[in-house]
């Protein structure tokens, strides 16, 4: 009884006052460590609301066995042969999926009081942004390895082994970062966090079926093939399948980065311009 | 000497599409005391913070915060200011200690001296039995002493405080007027955005009071209660079907009526007890049955009614949000 009175109820004004006299101001903080303070706060709204990672989680695991095993025998004339062809492309698409919740948790962010907090703070104007997404990156992390990790049970053997699984979920997720500012935009653009998950779709859910994650392009009609090979997620499915096949293939690795890095080059400063003037 | 001045603007001006949330504000607020700026929702209050806190920027006119320009200096400014904003400031999904451990860490704090300053503060405000659960199972009392909490991380030389009390029970905005007194003590200033006459009479030295977007009067809160004549008579009806034949009663036997938001009260200036006692005598007469009645203080809507002709209530609503 005591000690809930004590802690649960009431200001001790000669404590309120002792603890708001002695603060000198310290020195500010770099700009990387500001930036690792936001991506801490991201990881642990992931520790207290574990269950937005389901979101993330579930539909790639549907989307494996799905395929796998009921369009498997059909595409690939067996379950096991069509794994080895899909689950990469499954992991590309998993991540990159995930990353349409970064502008919607943006667009939630901007509905709460916080981001006032954030934007009256003396710190590094894209902190709260990099940071945020440095966050996300854990959730992208996790969302891949969800994927290998199912491929290895259902008998997925990658001829690269760890290394190249590895090296390729590392490969997802650099690209799912530049693409996340895609998606910040839209979380600062649109009004609810919605209307981002939809827009979002609608952007991701065609290009990413219209891309080489299912079915060999040699197989389509030409227009459509055209399209399919030049589909930058074709290319990053393509460099993920050859990491985890052991044999890199150098070409769409480096197209794959540089798309990556132009994604963010032309959304980063949108991002934050618009963050600022919100 | 004139006193120092924290916050020096003017011609503030700040649209919404065709709506002028803030019309050309001036303020001159003398550094080292609580300085109100008072109105009703939608006029202007926290469009003018935000301006003052370098998250909107003025479309017109100019600012000063502790003398760094609000849009040259910004940083400088943000260095020198802690917000609590109308929403609460704090992460619900974080626990309170988290909440304020980020603050500190990025303000500068390192790891131990954040989890150090942390705990004090939760100690101090009366939240460390709550520290480890999440913000938004916190009471609206606990939430408002984390936001402002988080806002002393730093004690920071100017604080902005935007309704700090709306909503709260009446022990927990006192608690909070402790803190703000407190915080004057020791040398901080505040803005102090406020609906509630009371408040700013508790805490206030000076003040402005705002409506649609431009300053109406400018005073100590003192002067603004005489402005609306020295009390008032308030009396509450049973029955709000009943309101008009009080208005006409409280009319003729005390002076002008102002109709309260809520739709069973109605209040009328009144001088002196004796008036006010010849007032329920007329409603007895009348047949109006009253809920309760009293003697005191004018209301922000009197004061209003007094500086404007119209009620706060009826003050056209401008959008404080920048629409989005």
């Amino acid at each position: 009884m005591t000690a809930t009175s004590a802690a649960s109820g009431t200001t001790d004004t000669v404590a309120v006052r002792r603890a708001i006299a002695s603060t000198p101001r310290p020195p500010r903080p770099g700009r990387l460590a500001t930036a690792l303070t936001f991506g801490w706060r991201g990881i642990l709204k992931i520790k207290h609301v574990p269950e937005q990672l389901l979101d993330v989680t579930l539909t790639p695991v549907m989307f494996v066995l799905m395929f796998t095993y009921l369009f498997g025998g059909a595409i690939a004339g067996s379950t096991g042969a069509y794994l080895q062809y899909v689950l990469p492309g499954i992991l590309v698409m998993s991540v990159l999926f995930t990353t349409v919740y970064s502008g919607v948790t943006l667009n939630t962010d901007l509905t709460k009081g916080v981001v006032d907090r954030f934007r009256s703070l003396p710190v590094w104007r894209p902190a709260p942004l990099l940071g945020a997404l440095l966050g996300d990156s854990v959730r992208y992390v996790i969302a891949g390895t969800v994927i290998l990790v199912l491929g290895f049970v259902l008998g997925w053997r990658p001829d690269g082994g760890l290394p190249g699984a590895l090296a390729a979920l590392g490969l997802v997720v650099v690209f799912s970062f530049g693409l996340s500012w895609v998606f910040t935009v839209m979380g600062l653009l649109l009004r609810a966090p919605n209307a981002v998950l939809n827009a979002g779709f609608t952007v991701l859910f065609p290009l990413t079926f219209l891309s080489n994650v299912f079915v060999d392009p040699a197989t389509l009609p030409g227009p459509l093939r055209a399209f399919v090979e030049v589909n930058p997620i074709s290319v990053l499915v393509t460099a993920t399948r050859s990491l985890v096949d052991g044999a890199p293939d150098g070409t769409a690795v480096a197209v794959s980065l540089a798309v990556a890095a132009a994604l963010a080059a032309v959304f980063l400063p949108i991002t934050t311009r618009l963050y600022r003037s919100r | 000497m004139p006193r120092e001045l924290a916050i020096e603007a003017t011609g503030l001006v700040k649209a919404f599409g065709a709506t002028r949330a803030v019309d050309g504000v001036d303020l001159a607020v003398p550094a080292g005391a609580v300085y109100g700026v008072l109105g009703p929702n939608g006029a202007g209050k926290t469009t003018t913070i935000r301006m003052l806190a370098t998250l909107l920027r003025p479309d017109a006119g100019s600012a000063c915060v502790l003398g760094h320009d609000v849009v040259g200096e910004a940083d400088a400014v943000r260095g020198a200011i802690s917000l609590t904003g109308q929403l609460a400031s704090v992460d619900e999904e974080l626990t309170g200690r988290e909440n304020l451990v980020l603050i500190a860490r990025l303000l500068g704090l390192g790891r131990a001296a954040a989890r150090a300053r942390a705990d004090e503060l939760l100690e101090a405000f009366g939240i460390s039995g709550a520290a480890g659960r999440l913000v938004k199972n916190y009471s609206g009392g606990m939430r408002r002493r984390l936001d402002i909490a988080a806002s002393l991380v730093v004690t920071p030389p100017l604080l902005f405080l935007d309704e700090p009390t709306t909503g709260l029970d009446p022990r927990s905005r006192t608690q909070v007027w402790e803190i703000a007194r407190a915080l004057v003590a020791e040398g901080t200033t505040i803005l102090l955005c406020t609906q509630y006459l009371e408040e700013a009479d508790q805490l206030a030295d000076g003040l402005v009071v705002i409506d649609r977007g431009r300053v109406i009067a400018e005073g100590t809160p003192g002067q603004l209660r005489s402005s609306a004549g020295s009390g008032s008579l308030h009396v509450r009806l049973i029955d709000p079907e009943q309101r008009p034949e009080a208005a006409r009663g409280l009319e003729q036997a005390v002076g002008p009526v102002v109709l309260e938001p809520d739709g069973a009260a109605l209040s009328a200036a009144c001088e002196d007890a004796a008036r006010a006692a010849a007032g329920v005598a007329e409603l007895a007469r009348a047949g109006v049955a009253l809920a309760d009645f009293s003697l005191g203080r004018p209301s922000l809507d009197e004061v209003f009614l007094a500086l404007t002709g119209h009620l706060a209530a009826d003050a056209a609503p401008v959008p404080e949000e920048q629409p989005s």
